[in-house]
């Protein structure tokens, strides 16, 4: 891998100072927070909501992100009746500026293969059980549409701030392979 | 390609292994490879489509085999012998060995942060209409090119209904040959899941896909 680092930089094709702060960018600055503040503040204000299911890449760079693989950005709200998940069978397609890079189960052929075909059966890998009369919905991103789920606000979460609610909002309920964690579940970090 | 990529539906991979706390990268090679593969596409001058091609175009038994960067790896090493910018030898050596090709433009530190914002849009202006209309039924077409395509294998010959008229955009089966931009309308089409996967399929899923007008027929 360095020798091919080596002979690209020798050529002048690279600049290794541009490939750290690539590397940089992905490992420190752009991550599941970022999408984790764009679901928070769905929940608390209605108006923002409104804007982000009806044209997201917009009212997500609204709060500053945008960019590489999330040129073409659509939110997919979360009801008790509908439960929505996000794969890409091709290849890795992903929201970048908010979500980050992809983890290894999304890319890897168990979640591509299955998620299409048996989302139940993947959802219970996660140890996630859907309710039998749910409609679920899975999204495959065969184009440059990347796909961000919005996953229904905990209850017993009335009133808190959004930096709060932020802090329940997982990588993985936006994809749709989770949820968020509830309140209990920060009270026993913070015990 | 009706490649190792496109796994939709194919059985025997197993259950999915999430891993807690995982890192964004696994090892300083993988950083590596993602930074190269992001930085040589403006010297090398290829687009999406051609690199994602670079990377389906290989044995199935091969990339199944391979990890995510193995694969990324091995396709910016395509592209790179391809168009004469590597020579294998020089890969071997570690090494640059001969004269480099001209490049237009290399990835500077400064440009980094831009040039990630800015991305690469595939929305384009048109003059046509599109054929379909939300509500409309559609057959995804049964094609089967050797070159790429974004039409998986397990909605061909299968109809569905048109959800939403995304816009007109760079038409991948054209863009990864070379063969131009060629930008087509362009539209997320819902399935049922017994319609995909036969009177087993679970009846409270549908899936959809993200489909330009030349995979789709009137049904």
């Amino acid at each position: 891998m360095r020798a091919l680092e080596t002979v690209l930089t020798e050529k002048g094709y690279v600049d290794p100072a541009a490939l750290d702060l690539l590397v940089e960018t992905y490992e420190k600055k752009v991550g599941p927070r970022n999408g984790a503040r764009v679901v928070a503040r769905a929940w608390t204000d209605p108006a923002y909501r409104a804007r982000l299911l009806k044209d997201a890449t917009p009212a997500i760079s609204e709060i500053g992100y945008a960019g590489r693989q999330g040129e073409h950005i659509v939110a997919l709200e979360n009801t008790p009746k509908l439960h929505n998940m996000v794969v890409c069978t091709l290849c890795s397609c992903y929201p970048w500026p908010v979500l980050g890079l992809p983890p290894v189960w999304y890319k890897s052929a168990p979640y591509r293969s299955r998620a299409v075909s048996d989302p139940r059966g993947v959802l219970a890998d996660f140890g996630f059980t859907l309710p039998k009369d749910t409609e679920i919905r899975i999204w495959d991103s065969t184009a440059e549409i990347r796909y961000l789920v919005v996953p229904m606000r905990p209850a017993g979460t009335e009133g808190w701030s959004e930096e709060k609610l932020a802090s329940l909002v997982t990588r993985d309920s936006m994809i749709g392979t989770g949820l968020p964690k509830s309140p209990k579940d920060i009270e026993d970090i913070e015990k | 390609m009706n490649g190792g990529q496109d796994l939709g539906g194919m059985h025997g991979h197993g259950p999915v292994k999430p891993e807690p706390n995982e890192p964004v990268f696994h090892d300083d090679w993988e950083k590596r490879a993602f930074a190269l593969t992001l930085a040589m596409g403006m010297p090398g001058g290829w687009n999406i489509d051609m690199s994602r091609f670079a990377r389906e175009n290989r044995s199935p038994a091969d990339y199944l085999a391979m990890s995510y960067y193995q694969i990324w790896l091995a396709g910016l090493i395509d592209l790179l012998e391809e168009r004469g910018l590597v020579a294998e030898d020089e890969i071997e050596a570690g090494h640059s060995l001969h004269t480099p090709k001209p490049v237009k433009r290399i990835l500077s530190p400064a440009d980094v942060a831009k040039t990630l914002h800015r991305g690469g849009p595939t929305e384009r202006e048109t003059n046509t209409a599109p054929v379909f209309k939300r509500g409309d039924r559609v057959r995804a077409k049964n094609i089967n090119p050797p070159t790429h395509t974004r039409l998986p294998r397990y909605v061909r010959g299968h109809a569905g209904i048109i959800e939403r008229v995304i816009g007109c955009h760079v038409f991948p089966d054209s863009n990864a040959t070379g063969a131009g931009e060629n930008p087509q309308w362009l539209y997320t089409v819902r399935f049922d899941g017994r319609e995909l996967w036969g009177p087993d399929g679970d009846p409270t899923m549908q899936v959809s896909v993200d489909a330009w007008e030349p995979y789709l027929e009137s049904a």
